[in-house]
């Protein structure tokens, strides 16, 4: 048997070996990135002292759970179906705006409110995937992509139909009286901040936990993975995809509730934050969950701190200095900070 | 043959697009047997598989068990018990060793797929030893272990194997080839094989069809076409 596999045995060996240049490449960057971070810091503290170095990091870290949330419902549309799905945010707005009308209209509770127009969300995100995006061929991208330019259109101009384009203030389930924060560092940490944190931090655990140890989540990564391969072995890619969709719109509606209390609620509010969402799923590496998490929080600690910092920069071009570190990266790590490289051996 | 064919082929016309591949093909697979479809590139061995799970466009009579399948979907052609390995393998490179092998069983309902899984690791070590790891990650030779292991996962009345030898090194297709014989020999499985190395495709089938520009130009007994000289010259090089 050994003399059978010696040749395989190679190839395995050589690999392992390329395997480990790649680490030991991906460890350069990082300490890099470490070394720039820390002696920004510095540079920061410096300056302006502790105080405003930690309220500018809480802001970041708060807007970056927001663009992280966002950046997940995308990824779990990209890995289904292969798409942007441009219509993200106006679907989100429209979920905010079915839990305004239960949370503020009918007295619903906010966070039961917001968990049933979350549900109600991912039936109107299957119905999306049955009606609109079935009939077409799973593995042509374009039309797909043009029905979800044609969605962000026609439901933004629906709310602003019935909802006009008036700002609302969005209630928050969390203690958000002028009292409710507690100083960390030096500096204020407000308790409905770190409500979003810890909301997106669960919502990431409990979906890695469903794609990693439900049977619905295997077949969703199976279809992610092969959708021909996905059909062989029995699984209705259809349902699987329409699962994908039910669930990133019930994530989009979590993070447009988020997102409402600390702007307004308004038709287009969600316009800024998707583009900051695009930019963190694609660094993120567009297919990876953990990735658009990290994306999100580095595109607005970026914005936060160098917008806060460099007196250039200020707060006019936060935003593009944000985009301009993506490119940055791109161009080091085309396939995003923990896209999958796509191998195959033939 | 008195009974009814586990899988019966007649007419069988398939196209992709406007171009049509397979012009009547008929075929039969009966439990038990293994089977082996020979023809050169172009031939329309692999569109002959593809056309029995409906991953193209076909027209004839395709029936499973004395069912006709030829309007049922992929996935529900998968469910009735054909596990196909398709050409490339269709591994799914992503997911782990182990996961590759629990999607396999995605439509059974029992409760033995760990216990199966325990079992092909046995047949194939190499597998339990990468278990955890991206299967993508793979030599050519593992992930075709794999596909078959995956296949066999679904508990299927019938294997398709799309030339399992492609890409791999001779000592390695043989002792896949030695592995797909003893599974026939001694679970009963019965397979549908397309192979271009006809020599080692003739140990383990019973019978043969030769394809040609998307008909059946000659089928009979392997030994009978092993000797057989047209056969010899195209496809065993002597």
């Amino acid at each position: 048997m050994p003399t059978n596999l010696s040749d395989e045995i190679s190839t395995t060996i050589s690999a392992s070996a390329v395997l480990k240049g790649l680490r030991k490449s991906k460890y350069t960057i990082w300490a890099l990135f470490g070394v720039v971070i820390a002696l920004f810091s510095l540079y920061a503290i410096v300056t302006d002292g502790f105080e405003l170095f930690f309220t500018r990091l809480y802001d970041g870290l708060t807007n970056g759970f927001i663009y992280s949330a966002m950046a997940i419902a995308l990824v779990l549309i990209y890995k289904a179906t292969g798409v942007i799905n441009f219509a993200q945010g106006s679907m989100a707005m429209l979920g905010t705006f079915v839990a305004y009308v239960l949370i503020v209209e009918q007295g619903v509770p906010t966070l039961l409110g917001i968990l049933i127009a979350m549900a109600l969300s991912a039936l109107f995100g299957a119905g999306i995937e049955r009606v609109l995006i079935r009939p077409f061929d799973p593995t042509n991208h374009l039309p797909i992509t043009i029905i979800t330019l044609g969605l962000f259109l026609g439901i933004n101009a629906f709310a602003g139909l019935i909802w006009l384009y008036d700002p609302r203030a969005f209630p928050t389930p969390f203690p958000s009286g002028a009292d409710d924060y507690f100083e960390l560092f030096g500096a204020r940490l407000r308790y409905d901040r770190l409500g979003i944190w810890i909301m997106v931090g669960l919502m990431f655990v409990l979906l890695t936990l469903l794609l990693r140890k439900t049977k619905a989540g295997l077949a969703f990564r199976s279809v992610s993975s092969s959708i021909e391969s996905s059909r062989l072995v029995g699984i209705n890619v259809g349902r699987t995809l329409q699962f994908g969709w039910a669930l990133a719109a019930a994530v989009g509606t979590l993070a447009g509730c988020l997102i409402a209390n600390t702007t307004l609620l308004e038709p287009n509010f969600m316009n800024r934050v998707l583009i900051f969402s695009f930019a963190a799923a694609t660094l993120g590496g567009l297919d990876s969950i953990g990735g658009a998490v990290v994306g999100g929080l580095i595109v607005a600690l970026v914005e936060t701190m160098a917008g806060g910092y460099i007196d250039v920069i200020g707060s006019e071009l936060a935003a593009t200095t944000a985009l301009a570190v993506i490119v940055v990266v791109l161009v080091v790590r085309p396939n995003g900070l923990y896209g999958s490289k796509r191998i195959e051996r033939v | 043959m008195t009974t009814a064919a586990l899988l019966r082929v007649a007419g069988l016309h398939a196209s992709y697009g406007p171009i049509q591949v397979l012009h009547g093909i008929d075929l039969e697979v009966h439990a038990g047997e293994v089977v082996v479809v020979l023809g050169a590139n172009g031939a329309g061995k692999t569109t002959t598989l593809r056309a029995v799970c409906h991953m193209v466009a076909t027209k004839g009579v395709v029936e499973l068990e004395g069912h006709s399948i030829a309007g049922t979907s992929t996935t529900d052609i998968a469910r009735l018990g054909v596990a196909h390995v398709p050409q490339g393998r269709g591994t799914f490179i992503d997911l782990s060793v182990e996961e590759n092998l629990i999607v396999g069983a995605f439509a059974r309902k029992d409760k033995d797929i760990q216990a199966d899984v325990a079992s092909w690791y046995e047949v194939f070590p190499r597998l339990a030893e990468r278990r955890l790891q991206q299967a993508g990650s793979l030599s050519g030779g593992e992930q075709q272990m794999l596909a078959v292991a995956r296949a066999m996962m679904s508990r299927p009345k019938l294997l398709l194997l799309d030339e399992p030898s492609l890409g791999l090194a001779p000592m390695i297709v043989a002792d896949l080839f030695e592995r797909l014989g003893r599974l026939n020999r001694e679970q009963g499985m019965t397979m549908l094989v397309v192979e271009q190395n006809a020599n080692l495709a003739f140990d383990i089938a019973s019978r043969a069809y030769v394809l040609e520009a998307g008909e059946v130009a000659l089928s009979g007994r392997s030994d009978e076409l092993r000797h057989d000289d047209a056969i010899r010259r195209a496809y065993l090089g002597y």
